[in-house]
């Protein structure tokens, strides 16, 4: 028995169209996105589209998703000029940064907005990995695991393009970065995008990503995302996804955290077809302390599914993971959060909790909370909940007037506040208030000042 | 104001009220008293409407309407207010705009017009220093971390927000010490007068020293088997209830 012959059918398209594909995407290619290309791609074909028997994937079907028989972007295309006049997906008052990435795609006629310090970079990876490969080369491929999973090998075997962001050492930066990934198309579409991050020494950045799409077409966007948090910097990653329901989106993000580095990751999802983020963190130095939020909210047959891993490399570091999910009809819902306490990384405090909020009986929630604890003098905690609304708290409050939807709208808000609360950028924390209230009242939640009015 | 006919309920297929009878007119303070067990409480839920108890027979009738068909959100905008006996607490649903959507609720029902922010925190004020609730309690989520006594001035805190035509107070005295027994009582005194009518639901005596109730009724095995003047209360906390027990 081999592993290809097991997933041959599918995989086998994907194999097809690299080796079809590949003068293409090494011909164009700077050197330092195509040394990864070839194992990589081995690495691809040994695993395959992931089945259920993945262990990783054991809650989240992709191959179903990856069935048609998409459009791939391999260059860059002109994209029309008038869209990003027109695109105005800013958040009130947050005077942001705002950068537009299509299809994958660094969207060339991007406009630098606002004051930029000296020597802080947002640009196209590809354009950075042409005229500016060392920095590439030293942090390039490094943490993102072409043998782990086999979404991230396929990302790497097809990458052009994506963000590169760069903050110098002791720069911080008080405005938020906006980075809105559009989905858009003549066709269905498969796009891949690969974004890296540097944050050195001291510095300080707040980065915030909305994925939208724009129109009917059905979509899979494989993204892969390194970030690397120097010593003493503070690093804010939101993500704010917003997609409609024909679309899957595979979101892999490795971070590496230095010594006495703050990182904070929030994750909201409110629209998309299948979501799948994976959220790896190392903590390589003393005293580095990371925050991972996330919010879901599912209903149809949306299925949302987060796995994070901790790793826990260093003694006197701080974790702390908050996932909700509110879920509704007959949607599905996955959550795996490992937290790995190395050797002698002690006085760790690792701290892990998934709840879930089920609306209807039809609605499925699977979750797998694990701890591997190879230190002794540790305190780390993880709980996982599954329940339904509080029957005697919505009494309570009908029996103060008010009527039972909004009861359970308050309800709802309630459970999701926590979450919520722990965003740091007030305009952004409102917007996404607003953006949940519009969710949970069934109505679609896109973003009102954004003239696309992006389909969800 | 209120009319109870030969009232049946039950709870899991269990008869808990067999055949409750009671008017209650504009103006006056009805104690219910009985032992445990008896339906005190069952009877003070079926007046809001809890859903799990189930009316097999009779009915009640509230400002002229059929009160059963109405939901519990629907009897508190027309006036009915129950004062838990085990009040609620939900995490991240914060005190202010809990009480400020109730109040909006009920003035959008009577046809006026919605407080603003600024408005509801003035009324809010002046309503707290009648039942002396602390004003760090308003900036916690709904009864979160507040003690037993915190909990009861909190519900006697929405009934004055709230100016119910009909309050049932279900057990508010107990858990309290005879500070706060007070001031509550103090509360629902001043909260008072001549159209408004209240429901004292308690086992002990001691509440009636402070609301000065117009009729005791004596429940036992689901039925009123004594009613009578304020002097009925004192009746049975010298006599107890095995009294009752024993005639019945």
């Amino acid at each position: 028995m081999s592993v290809i012959t097991e997933k041959a059918d599918l995989s086998l398209k994907y194999i097809s169209h690299f080796n079809e594909a590949k003068e293409l995407l090494f011909a164009d290619s700077p050197d330092v996105l195509n040394q990864h290309r070839k194992k990589a791609f081995q690495d691809f074909v040994m695993q395959g589209i992931p089945t259920r028997k993945n262990e990783n994937y054991k809650y989240t079907n992709l191959q179903p998703k990856f069935l048609p028989d998409f459009k791939f972007i391999h260059q860059n295309e002109e994209t029309d000029a008038s869209l990003a006049e027109i695109f105005s997906c800013n958040v009130p008052q947050l005077n942001t940064h705002l950068t537009l990435l299509f299809n994958g795609w660094f969207y060339q006629k991007n406009t630098k907005s606002g004051k930029v310090p000296d020597g802080v970079i947002l640009e196209s990876l590809e354009n950075v990995a042409k005229n500016n490969p060392e920095i590439l080369q030293k942090y390039y491929a490094k943490i993102a695991e072409t043998g782990a999973d086999p979404m991230v090998a396929l990302n790497t075997a097809m990458a052009k393009d994506g963000y590169f962001l760069y903050i110098p050492k002791n720069v911080i930066i008080e405005n938020p970065i906006q980075i809105i990934n559009i989905l858009k198309s003549d066709t269905d579409t498969f796009s891949t995008q690969r974004n890296l991050v540097v944050i050195e020494q001291g510095a300080s950045a707040k980065l915030i990503i909305c994925d939208h799409t724009l129109d009917l077409n059905q979509y899979v966007n494989n993204s892969v995302t390194e970030i690397f948090v120097a010593e003493n910097a503070n690093f804010d990653y939101y993500t704010v996804q917003n997609q409609h329901n024909s679309t899957t989106s595979i979101n892999s993000v490795f971070v590496q955290q230095e010594r006495n580095s703050n990182l904070t990751t929030h994750t909201v999802s409110l629209h998309g077809g299948l979501i799948r983020n994976n959220l790896k963190i190392v903590i390589n130095g003393e005293n580095a302390e990371a925050n991972m939020y996330g919010m879901a909210f599912l209903d149809k047959n949306q299925h949302i599914d987060n796995f994070t891993q901790v790793i826990h490399a260093k003694p006197h570091c701080q974790s702390n993971q908050v996932y909700k999910y509110v879920l509704d009809d007959k949607s599905t819902g996955a959550f795996s959060g490992k937290i790995h306490v190395v050797r002698d990384a002690q006085k760790t405090n690792a701290f892990q909790r998934n709840n879930n909020l089920l609306l209807t009986d039809t609605a499925t929630m699977q979750t797998k909370p694990q701890l591997i604890i190879d230190a002794d003098d540790v305190k780390c905690s993880h709980g996982a909940t599954i329940g339904q609304m509080d029957e005697q708290a919505m009494f309570y409050l009908r029996s103060r007037g008010i009527d039972e939807d909004k009861a359970r709208m308050i309800m709802m808000n309630a459970f999701a506040h926590e979450v919520v609360q722990q965003i740091k950028v007030e305009a952004l924390r409102e917007r996404i208030d607003e953006l949940i209230e519009k969710r949970l009242r069934g109505e679609v939640a896109r973003c009102h000042e954004c003239a696309y009015n992006c389909e969800c | 104001m209120l009319s109870i006919k030969n009232l049946y309920v039950s709870v899991d297929g269990q008869e808990i009220l067999k055949g409750i009878n009671l008017e209650v007119k504009p103006g006056e303070i009805h104690a219910i008293m009985g032992p445990n067990g008896s339906g005190k409480s069952t009877l003070a839920n079926v007046l809001v409407g809890k859903e799990e108890y189930e009316v097999t027979a009779g009915e009640i009738t509230y400002m002229g309407e059929d009160l059963l068909e109405k939901s519990p959100e629907d009897r508190a905008k027309e006036g009915i207010f129950l004062s838990f006996q085990y009040p609620v607490e939900i995490p991240g649903v914060p005190m202010v705009n809990f009480l400020k959507t109730a109040v909006n609720e009920h003035r959008k029902h009577n046809g006026e017009k919605e407080l603003t922010a600024g408005e509801f925190l003035k009324l809010m004020r002046e309503k707290m220093d009648m039942v002396d609730m602390h004003p760090q309690l308003t900036n916690r989520s709904v009864n979160e971390g507040f003690s037993g006594g915190e909990k009861k001035k909190n519900e006697i805190f929405q009934m004055a927000l709230l100016e119910p035509k009909l309050a049932v107070l279900d057990e508010t005295d107990s858990g309290l010490d005879i500070d706060a027994l007070k001031t509550v009582a103090h509360g629902v005194n001043a909260l008072k007068t001549k159209d408004n009518a209240t429901i004292v639901v308690t086992h002990y005596q001691r509440l009636l020293d402070y609301i000065i109730p117009d009729f005791v009724h004596v429940l036992y095995d689901g039925k009123i088997v004594k009613s009578a003047g304020k002097e009925l209360a004192f009746e049975l906390e010298e006599k107890g209830y095995d009294w009752i027990k024993k005639e019945n």
